[in-house]
């Protein structure tokens, strides 16, 4: 086992694809994508490809779902079937519905909800391309696609893993230092607030390196949300150099 | 004004989430307050005032308000009246005994001669609030089923930039394209010209108006735009009618 794991970090101290244990997979972001929904992302983390649409706030249906005090947030994380080494069967599956959920919380807390009571707001998910760390990518981008559908937020949410391979702490994780290492810390952060809207571990890790897991997490969600915030201008830069010229 | 931290310059992109200013502040538009902490909740463009801090939005959509113009479609005829889409998270209610200026009798009216699905309306809101659908009108002046003409979204919060200063981008552009045009407070504007290529004209000056409205020095750039494809326009003509009298001869 130890031998095995070892493959995971080289003497160099540098990671199967290269990368020092403090280092994001390289990361492209693009805002407004997607013509007919109205807010879109589009994310690639490493050989991550997820696309995000939001569309709302809109008539709930069916009606008996709307509630009376807020608007109805809905999320679907969905798996395209070739987004996976082997054939993934396109009906949701256990996993796809607990991260829905998840991924749900985690952007709840950042939307003003209460403002448009009896209508839905609803976010899709596809992941194109998976190689871990989905769950991060995907609030990522979805917390993107929401502020480009012009929904009222308290921030914008950005999200990154940290985790254990070779008994070091590292950043982002992929597939396979996913599934042979230690352990995975997913954090989401709406860092204007310092408030953290999702915390999950599996694996295991000792008090000590939870902590330390979760501050490298932390340092990784500020990279990315910087990389956010550049995307969501970018959409509007564009416009203005050209009409510059 | 006071003397209290701000953390943009004026007129700056920011996006949700951005710290505005510390301090005595009001929280205007698409923004909000925590802690003495001024955030933006839309990407948008910052505005400062003495006491109030607003953003001005990129994008929004339509939340009715009471006075409010709006242009919709009629999606669903009811028992005693029309639901109409009005470009809103929320359906608007037109009420048959509104339109008919009487009361409304089930057993003699036929609601759907007097308006059915997909037809157009311009309307006015009389009623709305968190609990209920807003409720349309269309009697007065200028109201009711729309003809003719070209429809057109934009999203709502450029309508006070197509307006412009007292009114001077619409009214330039009413006048270069010698069109009629009807801005709904959604978002959708009807514009109604003699000619076809004055309408389309105006669909273009007002596209390049919603793409550019957060870059300074709009109204003469829409205006040299105008010009341009008119004469572009004159000599396309030109071309034609010289090539039409090579034909005959």
């Amino acid at each position: 086992m130890s031998q095995k794991s070892k493959k995971l970090i080289d003497k160099k101290g540098l990671r199967l694809d290269g990368r020092k244990p403090d280092q994001l997979r390289p990361t492209k972001i693009e805002v407004g994508i997607l013509a007919n929904a109205d807010g879109s992302a589009y994310i690639q983390q490493g050989k991550n490809k997820i696309l995000a649409a939001v569309y709302g706030p809109r008539e709930a249906h069916p009606k008996h779902l709307s509630l009376p005090d807020r608007a109805r947030l809905k999320c679907r994380y969905h798996m395209a079937p070739f987004s996976v080494q082997e054939r993934k069967s396109p009906a949701p599956s256990r996993r796809e519905k607990e991260l829905s959920k998840v991924i749900r919380e985690s952007l709840e807390p950042s939307i003003f909800l209460e403002y448009y009571p009896r209508t839905s707001i609803d976010i899709f998910i596809e992941v194109l391309q998976a190689d871990g760390g989905t769950r991060c990518a995907s609030i990522t981008a979805a917390s993107l696609a929401l502020a480009d559908a012009g929904i009222p937020m308290r921030g914008l949410v950005a999200a990154c893993a940290a985790g254990k391979i070779d008994d070091t702490i590292v950043l982002d994780l992929m597939d396979t230092e996913d599934k042979k290492g230690g352990a995975d810390v997913p954090v989401a952060l709406m860092s204007n607030l310092n408030a953290i809207t999702l915390l999950q571990m599996d694996g295991i890790l000792s008090f000590k390196e939870f902590e330390k897991a979760v501050n490298l997490a932390l340092k990784g969600c500020m990279k990315i949300y910087a990389l956010q915030t550049e995307a969501l201008k970018a959409k509007y830069m564009n416009v203005k150099e050209a009409a510059e010229e | 004004m006071k003397n209290l931290p701000t953390f943009f310059e004026r007129r700056e992109i920011v996006t949700p989430g951005d710290m505005l200013a510390e301090g005595e502040y009001v929280a205007g538009e698409n923004t909000y307050k925590e802690d003495k902490k001024i955030y933006a909740s839309r990407i948008g463009l910052v505005e400062y005032g003495d006491r109030n801090i607003s953003v001005v939005a990129l994008r929004a959509f339509y939340i009715p308000r009471i006075g409010d113009t709006v242009i919709g479609t009629i999606t669903e005829m009811g028992f005693s009246g029309w639901t109409v889409d009005i470009n809103s998270p929320y359906l608007a209610l037109l009420r048959a005994s509104d339109v008919l200026n009487r009361p409304f009798r089930p057993q003699r009216d036929e609601l759907s001669t007097v308006l059915n699905v997909g037809d157009l309306v311009i309307a006015k809101i009389v009623a709305y609030d968190r609990a209920h659908d807003p409720q349309l009108t269309v009697g007065e002046p200028g109201l009711g089923r729309i003809t003719r003409g070209q429809i057109m979204k934009v999203t709502p919060t450029k309508i006070p930039r197509i307006i412009g200063r007292k009114g001077s981008m619409i009214s330039m552009i009413k006048q270069e394209t010698d069109c009629h045009i009807t801005l709904g407070h959604n978002g959708v504007i009807l514009i109604t010209g003699k000619k076809l290529e004055d309408e389309q004209l105006a669909v273009m000056a007002i596209q390049k108006i919603e793409e550019e409205s957060h870059i300074s020095g709009l109204t003469d750039r829409i205006t040299q735009m105008i010009k341009e494809e008119k004469t572009k326009k004159r000599k396309r003509r030109k071309v034609k009618n010289e090539s039409k009298i090579q034909e005959t001869n």
